[in-house]
């Protein structure tokens, strides 16, 4: 039992930043509008939890122009992906414990 | 934290790694109704046209460069034109309407990325097809459209459902098949852009859109 817990992390405590690790784990990039349509979420709440998940090294931020429009996006890092894939595992063992 | 709450983390997960990375939207109407207009078209171009056979099509008929030909070749060109144009309207007319049920939109990041992967070769083979027309090559269009439909699909099916990788890959063999047998290339024209995206629409259509 100590085990199945310890796999999960605490930083996935929400659903939304469940959902922002989910969709960024498949895409190269992501625009802040592409993440807020996809979730369906406000402006600061996003920002929030984006801004946590960066604290922590788990996602990346880049920050360009392009036509003299800010335009910003995230990545997952390779600490953020092996996290996330170490919480996923660990859902499912509690879901079908052997 | 529940096992109910857990199996609902999971779905969501899931559900939006799939949604955010593959276009999900195109409905197998889109198929049928393209596939049903291609047929028009062969119908149109074998009878009105081609006067039910009485006027040779010939595609081996290189540099005649006699004006019935020329002009035969011209409306060909010209319905063909017609009938991808209603075709296209017509996928993403119901590729909308899907997406609007689904309570999704259909102009995503991951419909831009599939479209883009599925012009590139569309693109490219079309420019080669015209130079081959304008070149006198005409005899083997009909293979190399089929051809590079075929590796458009294939190239875009990654990023889609995995049935549209399938009918790429028939398309593409089609297309090889019209390569040997020259001067049927409406009937692989009609097999392919028709009969074939008929039954893959009627594939999707049964396994994701009627639910």
């Amino acid at each position: 039992m100590k085990n199945i817990i310890s796999g999960l992390n605490k930083l996935f405590d929400s659903r939304i930043r469940l959902g922002i690790m989910a969709t960024l784990s498949v895409n190269d990039n992501l625009a802040f509008n592409t993440l807020k349509e996809l979730l369906d979420i406000t402006d600061g709440n996003l920002a929030s939890h984006l801004k946590a998940l960066e604290k922590n090294g788990l996602i990346e931020v880049s920050k360009r122009f392009i036509e003299r429009k800010p335009n910003t996006t995230y990545s997952i890092t390779a600490a953020g992906k092996c996290l996330f894939e170490q919480h996923l595992n660990a859902l499912e063992r509690l879901i079908n414990p052997e | 934290m529940s096992n109910n709450t857990n199996i609902e983390d999971l779905k969501h997960i899931r559900n939006l790694m799939e949604r955010s990375s593959k276009f999900l939207s195109l409905s197998g109407l889109s198929g049928i109704s393209a596939g049903t207009l291609a047929l028009v078209g062969a119908a149109v171009a074998y009878f009105v046209l081609l006067k039910q056979g009485a006027v040779k099509y010939d595609e081996h008929m290189n540099a005649t460069g006699n004006n019935p030909v020329f002009g035969i070749r011209l409306q060909l060109a010209l319905l063909a034109g017609t009938v991808l144009i209603c075709a296209v309207c017509a996928a993403w007319y119901f590729s909308l309407h899907k997406a609007k049920k689904a309570g999704l939109k259909l102009w995503t990041v991951a419909t831009r990325r599939t479209l883009y992967h599925f012009m590139i070769p569309l693109i490219a083979g079309g420019i080669f097809c015209i130079a081959m027309a304008l070149n006198n090559n005409i005899h083997l269009v009909a293979s190399a459209m089929l051809v590079f439909y075929g590796l458009a699909l294939v190239n875009s099916g990654k990023f889609t459902v995995d049935e549209v990788h399938y009918l790429g890959i028939c398309e593409i063999i089609l297309g090889l098949a019209a390569g040997f047998f020259l001067n049927y290339g409406l009937l692989f024209w009609a097999a392919g852009f028709g009969v074939l995206h008929i039954l893959y629409g009627i594939r999707m259509y049964n396994k994701y859109d009627r639910k």
